[in-house]
């Protein structure tokens, strides 16, 4: 049973006061986008072995949904951080580039100019 | 028979306001409005009769004599009239009890997965009591939990379970 | 000899005081113990040897060992609620008066029919169950499936709740060390002196192990060690407490026996601890392995290390003259605990060709014959030995002589107890030269840190003499037998037991390997070896080495099962914890549940609430009780309590353009003041709630949802807000329980409210249908909504929740000549359904989309997007074929029942009948005096008048013709009142 640290209160809670939320950064695709892109956002997921980032909720605490990024084999857990967040930030990258050095993220960077907004609508 | 561990008695006049703001922006506003200073996270501030927990990063909760109620709540609203906020009166949907006595860690040790030795004298935790949730802070003699109005008997049930008399947790 | 036994020493019993006698029943027999006796030690005092029957073949058994490895001696404990069956009776304390049964035995332990099975052994072989009772299949059902079902099975379960109390309790700890041997106590020491906090936890009621009873000045280091630990704030000593596994991020479960020693102590019998360790220390010390030599299940054949554990700590002779038969020095130091305790040791069958450590030494020195390069060919004896066949360990079994004997002591070394350092992912190491897998320190299990969660010291690490702790001389080196003799006959192997309880001896591992099972997982499954209440702690690595020799491969190449916590099992009881009775579940209950309960309410669960489904008055039936209700509604005024609708506040500048994407319809544009009914999809496109939501000012929307959706809809709320749209500017809150709610329902619902008097204007301008207004009724502050489920004028009155009761009591107190009728759900579902109003869980089971209801009026058109839109769209939700929601209206005046399949013609692929529709809400309309239904169909909504056949089961068919879902009140003009 995992123990994950919320980002919100710093609070280390374990797996009963939080609640699953899979996998973390999708984006969204709303009217409009293709069958394809439609069918990868809502059904397609990665589930993988090894690194992976995934929403949680504290929900026995204070009710904010956090990203954790975590080593499902092993349970390691690199970090945890604030949901508002398009990508896994440079600090948890180099977190579990510290202990899986030949991992790659598989996503490439926003401009910093970007509205989160546009990369979440 | 020995006695029980702790005393649980439910508190039936406080009042309660949830507050819900940008708390950098609106902090000062929201201490000033309640008269009592802005906890820190994780943190209860206690003013004379009342206090003010920190909930989560945009939530406070003011929690104070029944019949100030509607009065602090208009303060906060006055004060909050210019900021994205929300205040509400939540006093009728909690239950409050009192946990009093030396072995009172005890019971709550029994009911919480939540570290609450390690929790600073002036901690508010959030967690749950066996399967619902609550909100626990220190007070003399013992400690204060919240929990949801609907579950009052429940939480009088697992309280008073845990502290029968007989069951302290040190080695025997 | 003593009263309490014929078997007890006159001397000795380092746990026992002789000055406490407690007299006990086996099998209905009066028997004596002493104080600190465990039911093995007290049973063999006794001379009672054997103590239960195996379960494959009922052969009689006694104990092989003295701990929680136990197999043999298992049995039922305690009368009535507090019957337990299984349990070991080495790790049982005996208490007075304690009442004990033996098990798998019919009529009696010594006369035991099903030990028929035991002559029938040829015949019983490993997949036996697989093999035989496949064919022919008819047979299974009728002859096989009873006959097992009557005699498979370990001990009865028990008829009666159990009487005692449980609970659980949570600790978080730096170090927590799991065993209190002298490796443990030390590596407790260590971590005190560095001033973690520190748990010890020791599964017996003993702290200092095997040391004492092993070593010379054992106790004195055992003293030692605690007198310092006592001193040590810091660190917590746990005796009677069992680490049961441990699990991710250093989460360890401990049960702690509290009263097993004594029921009527007024205290929870066991607790569980849930512990959130830092580090676990794995001190958990090692378990001799038995010898495969054939007859060693015959009660009598006992661990060397347990002989000299019921002499030493008990004061009790397991025999009088004891063979020692062994593979390493350890065993010797039974045959000196015997010949101290004044019993004879004829000889020491050492399987090895040499044996001239200081402890062989020792016991030759004291005269006894020591036979190496031996083995035992054979026991005479059946419920008990009574000679031990010797023969060459090399050979074939040429039996060479014969010894008389009642117990023999076998020693086949030892094996770390690596199950916690395993259950979470350790990884172990075969050792050759000590026969043994042993934890890989270089590859332990690991935390949320990915540094190690659990080392391990002493023997559970491998050094099984722990000399520099206990002071122990080097002993020579175990030599590997697995079965013995080294060339026994295929004869002998079907008399050598590897799993003691159930039954799997070396012949079926054999067997198993030559019919193809060359996984260790599924040798063990086809076996069961392993598979016991005792999960092989002394059998499988004797297992896995005979699968390996038969697989001709290493015993590493074999590999291990999965280590599976718990290591013993737990009782049912600190798993359920206080989680029983009134507070097995959190009951949720209303403002005025009291007023309910006090009323005859007959209550259902809807979520964790507990809701009024009606309020049968003297011997009314429910059906009754519900027709009385309705038509007290339709023809004057009732009440229903909705507190249980949730309550959502939806605040901010954004709240509007919010609630446009949660929602289907469009809730912007409604006017402040007006409510409006709207429909939530998740983003598959299926329904998920529905409710009114009202708007409260220009950037306060109040939400209602459904009883079972209030958490959830505030989840998926706050889910997109903080997730998708966080710069959005919206606050929610659940305010579900800070309103009483109450639906004052019925054509005199307003002269009701009207005579409660307040600040309040309800006329039809002032508060005309969706419309909401605030103020005062009966002196309490209200908010009250003109909207309508039963299609009868209608006001949901929301007060804060303490004042709900008030409200309540006042409005059945000033309509009492209006005949103001209490009613429950089930009213409330009916008066809907006679509306054709769809129910979330009746009508949608999250496969049904709001188009699939008739619902497109409740979808905005004008909207880019909401959650579900995109879904909607996709080829399957459009398809036409889709079963559509109409009404349904049973023909010949039966109530439909409830889910069943409307027939179509044609079979499916699988021959069944092809269906085209589905009943989803039935009643007996008592408005209309005749049963109603809806139901989805497909092309429903174009074929109304057909008629269709529900056939159903060991019935006529039902026939149903398709109708408007709408039966009363077409027109809508009731709400108006
Ligand atoms: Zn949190």
């Amino acid at each position: 049973m995992l123990t994950l640290t919320c980002p919100y209160c710093g609070i280390a809670a374990e797996e009963t006061e939080l609640q699953p939320g899979g996998e973390a950064h999708l984006k969204r695709f709303g009217p409009g986008s293709t069958d394809e892109e439609f069918e990868a956002y809502l059904f397609a997921r990665k589930n993988p072995k090894g690194v992976h980032f995934e929403r949680w909720r504290h929900a026995y605490g204070c009710g904010k949904w956090f990203m954790a990024a975590r080593d499902t084999a092993t349970l390691q857990v690199f970090g945890t951080y604030s949901a508002q967040t398009p990508h896994p930030t440079p600090e948890i990258v180099a977190a579990i580039r510290a202990h899986r050095p030949d991992w790659q993220p598989d996503w490439t960077e926003a401009p910093a100019d970007t509205p989160a907004e546009s990369l979440n609508a | 028979m020995a006695e029980a561990l702790a005393k649980i008695s439910q508190v039936q006049d406080w009042g309660m306001i949830q507050i819900r703001a940008d708390l950098t922006r609106a902090g000062d506003a929201i201490a000033g409005a309640a008269g009592v200073a802005l906890p820190g996270q994780g943190r209860i501030t206690t003013d004379g009769s009342r206090s003010l927990g920190w909930m989560s990063p945009d939530e406070l909760l003011l929690v104070l004599p029944r019949a100030e109620t509607a009065e602090a709540l208009a303060a906060l609203q006055d004060a909050l009239s210019t900021e994205h906020a929300l205040a509400l009166d939540v006093s009728d949907m909690r239950a409050v009890f009192r946990i009093q006595g030396a072995k009172a860690l005890d019971v709550l040790m029994k009911l919480c997965p939540a570290d609450l030795a390690a929790m600073p004298e002036d901690g508010l935790r959030r967690t749950r009591a066996a399967q619902v949730a609550c909100g626990i802070w220190r007070e003399p003699g013992g400690y204060v939990l919240i929990g949801f109005r609907s579950v009052t008997d429940y939480l009088r049930g697992i309280l008073t379970g845990a502290a029968a008399p007989g069951t302290q947790l040190s080695p025997r | 000899m003593t009263e309490t036994g014929p078997f007890r020493l006159p001397r000795g019993g380092r746990l026992i005081d002789r000055a406490y006698q407690l007299p006990f029943r086996f099998d209905g027999r009066q028997m004596r113990g002493v104080a600190g006796d465990t039911l093995a030690s007290a049973l063999l005092a006794n001379g009672q040897l054997m103590m239960g029957r195996s379960f494959k073949y009922h052969r009689p058994r006694g104990p092989i060992a003295s701990g929680a490895e136990e197999p043999n001696a298992l049995l039922g404990l305690g009368q009535g609620g507090r019957f337990e069956p299984n349990q070991r009776a080495t790790t049982t304390p005996l208490v007075g008066g304690m009442a004990t049964t033996s098990q798998n035995c019919w009529p009696s332990l010594n006369a035991d029919i099903g030990a028929i099975n035991n002559w029938m052994y040829r015949f019983f072989p490993a997949g036996f169950y697989y093999k035989t009772f496949m064919h022919p299949r008819p047979f299974w059902k009728h002859v096989f499936e009873p006959i097992i079902r009557r005699s498979a099975g370990l001990g009865k379960a028990p008829t009666e709740a159990d009487p005692d109390k449980y609970e659980q309790a949570y600790a978080h700890v730096d170090v927590v060390v799991v065993g209190g041997g002298i490796a443990g106590l030390t590596a407790a020491r260590d971590a005190g002196r560095d001033g973690k906090s520190v748990w010890l936890v020791e599964q017996t009621p003993h702290l200092g192990g095997r040391t004492p009873t092993d070593h010379a000045d054992g106790q004195a280091r055992v003293d030692a060690l605690l007198a310092e630990l006592r001193g040590m704030a810091n660190v917590t000593l746990r005796r009677s407490t069992q680490a049961t596994g441990l699990y991710d991020h250093g989460y360890l479960l401990v049960r702690e026996s509290l009263a097993d020693h004594d029921p009527n102590a007024g205290i929870p019998r066991q607790r569980l601890w849930r512990i959130r360790a830092g580090h676990v220390i794995v001190a958990t010390g090692a378990l001799e392995r038995p010898l495969s030599f054939a007859g060693n299940d015959v009660p009598g054949v006992i661990l060397a290390s347990a002989v000299r554990d019921y002499i030493d700590l008990y004061g009790v002779a397991p025999g009088r003259r004891i063979v020692v038969v062994t593979n390493n020095d350890d065993a010797y130091r039974t045959a000196l605990a015997a010949l101290d305790a004044g019993l004879e040791v004829p000889v020491v069958i050492d399987a090895r060709s040499t044996a001239e450590g200081a402890l062989p030494a020792a016991v030759r020195a004291r005269g006894v014959r020591v036979l190496t390069g031996s083995a035992v060919a054979g026991i005479k004896g059946g419920h008990g030995v009574e000679a031990v066949k010797i023969c060459a360990h090399s050979g074939s079994g040429q039996v060479t002589e014969t010894v008389d004997a009642d117990c023999v002591a076998m020693s086949g070394g030892w094996s770390p107890v690596v199950h916690l350092w395993s259950h979470c992912g350790g990884k172990l190491n075969w050792s050759d030269a000590q026969s043994m897998f042993a934890p890989d320190p270089n590859r332990p299990p690991t935390g949320a840190d990915g540094k190690a969660m659990a080392s391990c010291v002493g023997a559970a690490a491998g050094d099984l003499l722990a000399a520099e702790l206990t002071g122990a001389q080097a002993e020579a080196a175990t030599m590997p037998v697995w079965v013995m003799p080294a060339h026994a006959t295929r004869k002998m192997k079907f008399k050598m037991w590897l799993d003691f309880q159930n039954d799997v001896k070396v012949s079926d591992v054999e067997l198993a390997a030559q019919e193809g099972y060359h996984s260790v997982e599924h040798t063990k499954r086809y076996t069961t070896l392993g598979m016991a209440t005792d999960q092989g702690k002394v059998s499988n690595i004797n297992g896995l080495a005979v699968l390996s020799n038969a697989l001709n491969q290493s015993i590493p190449a074999t590999g291990t099962t999965t280590f599976r916590p718990p290591y013993t099992p737990l009782t049912l009881g600190t798993i359920a914890g206080e989680a029983r009775g009134e507070i097995f579940q959190p009951l949720r209950k209303t403002p005025m549940h009291g007023w309910h309960e006090s009323h005859g309410a007959f209550f259902e669960p809807v979520g964790h609430w507990r809701r009024p489904y009606c309020y049968p008055k003297g011997g009314e039936s429910h059906g009754d009780a519900v027709a009385r209700e309705i038509r007290a509604v339709r023809a004057s005024v009732g009440t229903l309590d909705a507190s249980t609708l949730g309550k959502i506040i939806v605040k901010g500048p954004d709240a509007g353009k919010f609630l446009d994407m949660m929602y289907t319809g469009m809730m912007s544009t409604l006017p402040v003041g007006k409510c409006r009914y709207g429909l939530i999809c998740n983003e598959n496109g299926f329904l998920s709630d529905d409710g009114v939501a009202a708007r409260l000012s220009e950037d306060t929307w109040l939400v209602h949802t459904t009883t079972g959706g209030a958490d959830r809809m505030h989840g998926h709320f706050e889910d997109w807000l903080q997730c998708e749209w966080w710069d959005w500017k919206v606050y929610t809150a659940n305010v579900t329980e800070q309103w009483a709610q109450v639906a004052v329902v019925g054509p005199k619902a307003r002269v009701l409210l009207e005579r409660l008097g307040g600040k309040i204007d309800l006329s039809p301008e002032a508060l005309p249908f969706m419309g909401w207004i605030e103020g005062e009724i009966a002196g309490i502050p209200a908010r009250v909504y003109r909207i309508s489920f039963s299609g009868e004028l209608s006001f949901e009155v929301a007060v804060p929740a303490n004042r709900g009761l008030e409200l309540w009591e006042k409005l059945h107190e000033a309509g009492r000549d209006l005949n103001v009728t209490p009613y429950g759900t089930e009213a409330m579902h009916v008066m809907r359904a006679e509306k054709g109003f769809i129910m979330i869980g009746d009508e949608t089971d999250g496969t049904v989309i709001p188009q699939d209801l008739g619902m497109s009026w409740a979808i905005s058109k004008k909207k880019a997007d909401y959650i579900g839109k995109r879904a909607q769209e996709r080829s399957f939700m459009t398809d036409p074929g889709r079963w559509k929601l109409v009404g349904l209206e049973s023909l010949d005046g039966r109530v439909l029942p409830d889910g069943v399949y409307a027939v179509d013609q044609g079979v499916n692929a699988n021959g069944q009948r092809k269906t085209q529709g589905r009943v989803t809400s039935t009643y007996m309309s008592p408005t209309l005096n005749k049963p109603i239904a809806m139901g989805l169909v497909r092309h429903g909504p174009d074929r109304m008048g057909e008629v269709l056949e529900f056939p159903v089961a060991g019935q006529e068919s039902y026939k149903a013709r398709i109708v408007d879902p709408v039966f009363y009140d077409k027109e809508g003009s009731r709400a108006n009142g």
